[in-house]
């Protein structure tokens, strides 16, 4: 399965990552690969098995609607870059 | 040309729970800024968000009431998107199994019945909420308190073709989520989000044209503005040989008009995929039987069977449906058997909803007990008291806490039906108006009137009005 360095410039787009056009072309070459080493699952015949979305086996975890702590707010906002009166504080996203 | 506007609609509903979808924080609105906020609603590593039975259930619940399939099966997905009011970078959401799908809502519009297809309903967290201080600035403003709250997504098919009918099909869906009781709808608060979209077709053209979505819609009546608004400016466009392409636009409330947003992202953009910190959900036949036994009965089939089982006409039908606990209201002062349906129903529409509105209360907190309603309409309707007077004594309940009987008795407020009594004072009217009684003789009707005024003076108004009509009749044809 060959990636363009296009598609590859586009998922970096959607995961806001920044690449060089150099990089993007080297990672099409190392995504490729990656994924030909996956697309030897396709050779499994999947055609009598049902699809499945969790490998656990387990169903219907829940929890009740009870009241739980939540964290003071002098906490929450500890990992962040910037914050301010007790806002999360981050480049501006509209004009 | 003449074109056919094509309508749908995207629903998010805030559901009634105490805690957020995954984690045990608050969903009270109007907190300070991230005070409602812990590992799991932050998105911090190595966490893992556990269902909400609760808000699970009010899903499952308006999926049933919307006629859904719901299939024994259904699990979550990673919807995969970078915006700062989303801390994990992917809202968790369902996409390849939802929880309910090709339901149905039939709904009254204009005398007649609309069925409008319900492509699918799910669950997801609601993200945070941005704030941009003013403009010119360098940042935005980040509030985590709502992120996790557990949002109901409704996607309608686009069935509906004028403004009506989308009219028709919020409130109809808004009073089936406050019937239920999984959301308490508050637009003001976004706790209940309508995002229209519009597309025009030529009359007649099976395909559709472009698919127009409107956000940033703040109530019904706004919802309503903006569709206008769009297939007018839409209308124009293709006169004038345009070509629209689908895109998002932002609902301008002050200036009345909608803004192009952004380009629409494809839907493969998200890159679902299984979210796998949470198991697959079986819903079984048992479940389902336990939820639909808990459904009340609905607003509109309520409405047929008031109009139906209690000859109410369709107006008064629907304004009493449309909040449960005035239905609720209605019912039980019907129940008490006192007085006709329609003399409780006119009660409850032109009295108790006015002082309901006045007092800002729900129909719950009324003071005036519904047996006692019927009470007073009853006196009303047997002829006891005259319609003004009950006004004022549906006045003197609210503020003596009495019942009517007793407050007709205690100001001897019933009115005089006895012939005999009335007869004597009509009498003496004719007698000191000869002029008047001449008048009439003499064919001009009018003069009638003119009796009948001192005769309700004299009885300080407590005369039966008819019984005075009659008899003034009798005595002036026997002079």
């Amino acid at each position: 399965m060959a990636l363009t360095a296009k598609e590859v410039a586009w998922v970096a787009h959607l995961a806001r990552i920044e690449l060089s056009e150099e990089m993007a072309g080297r990672m099409a070459g190392q995504l490729s690969q990656v994924l030909d080493y996956i697309a030897q699952l396709n050779e499994a015949d999947t055609s009598e098995t049902p699809p499945m979305s969790h490998a656990g086996g387990l169903s219907n975890v829940f929890r009740e609607d009870a009241p739980g702590m939540s964290l003071p707010r002098e906490e929450a906002l500890r990992n962040a870059p910037e914050s301010a009166e007790g806002f999360f504080r981050v480049p501006r996203v509209i004009e | 040309m003449p074109y056919e506007a094509v309508i749908g609609a995207e629903v998010h509903a805030e559901l009634a729970t105490l805690t957020k979808l995954f984690c045990g924080c608050s969903t009270a609105f109007g907190a300070p800024p991230n005070t409602q906020t812990c590992p799991v609603c932050l998105g911090m590593p190595g966490v893992l968000p556990v269902m909400n039975r609760l808000a699970f259930e009010h899903a499952l619940k308006v999926a049933l009431a919307l006629n859904c399939h719901v299939d024994p099966v259904t699990f979550f997905d990673r919807k995969n998107y970078y915006y700062p009011d989303l801390p994990k970078n992917y809202q968790i959401s369902q996409n390849h199994r939802n929880l309910g799908r090709n339901g149905h809502l039939d709904l009254p519009v204009e005398g007649r019945s609309l069925r409008v297809g319900i492509w699918n309903v799910h669950l997801e967290e609601d993200a945070g909420k941005l704030l941009h201080p003013e403009s010119g600035q360098s940042d935005s403003l980040v509030d985590l308190n709502r992120a996790g709250t557990p949002l109901l997504e409704i996607v309608s098919a686009p069935d509906m073709r004028a403004p009506a009918e989308i009219d028709a099909f919020m409130r109809a869906l808004r009073n089936i989520l406050l019937y239920t009781g999984v959301s308490d709808c508050k637009m003001q608060e976004g706790r209940l989000r309508f995002e229209p979209s519009i597309s025009l077709r030529p009359a007649g053209q099976k395909e559709y044209g472009a698919r127009i979505e409107i956000k940033n819609v703040g109530s019904i009546s706004a919802v309503v503005k903006a569709v206008e608004y769009e297939i007018q400016r839409q209308t124009r466009a293709l006169d004038s040989g345009e070509r629209l392409t689908p895109e998002t636009r932002l609902w301008d409330d002050r200036l009345g008009r909608t803004v192009s947003m952004r380009r629409k992202e494809t839907s493969a953009d998200y890159r679902y995929f299984p979210e796998p910190d949470l198991v697959e959900i079986r819903v079984d036949e048992t479940w389902k039987a336990r939820i639909r036994a808990e459904l009340p009965e609905l607003p509109v089939p309520r409405r047929l069977r008031l109009q139906q089982q209690l000859n109410l006409g369709p107006y008064e039908a629907g304004v009493l449906t449309d909040d449960r606990a005035l239905a609720d209201y209605f019912e039980s002062a019907v129940a008490a058997g006192k007085a006709s349906p329609k003399a409780v129903a006119n009660w409850v529409i032109n009295d108790v909803l006015r002082i309901l509105n006045e007092r800002q209360i729900s129909p719950v907190a009324f003071p005036i007990p519904p047996d006692r309603l019927a009470a007073l309409a009853a006196l009303v309707e047997t002829g006891v008291i005259g319609q003004p007077t009950g006004r004022s004594v549906l006045d003197d309940m609210l503020a003596t806490g009495e019942p009517p009987e007793e407050i007709v008795r205690k100001k001897g407020l019933a009115q005089i039906s006895d012939e005999s009594a009335i007869i004597a004072i009509v009498d003496r009217v004719l007698a000191a108006q000869p002029q008047v009684v001449a008048d009439w003789k003499a064919g001009k009707k009018a003069a009638f009137n003119a009796l009948i005024g001192p005769v309700m003076r004299e009885t300080k108004g407590k005369a039966n009005p008819q019984v005075v009509r009659q008899l003034l009749e009798k005595r002036l044809a026997e002079q």
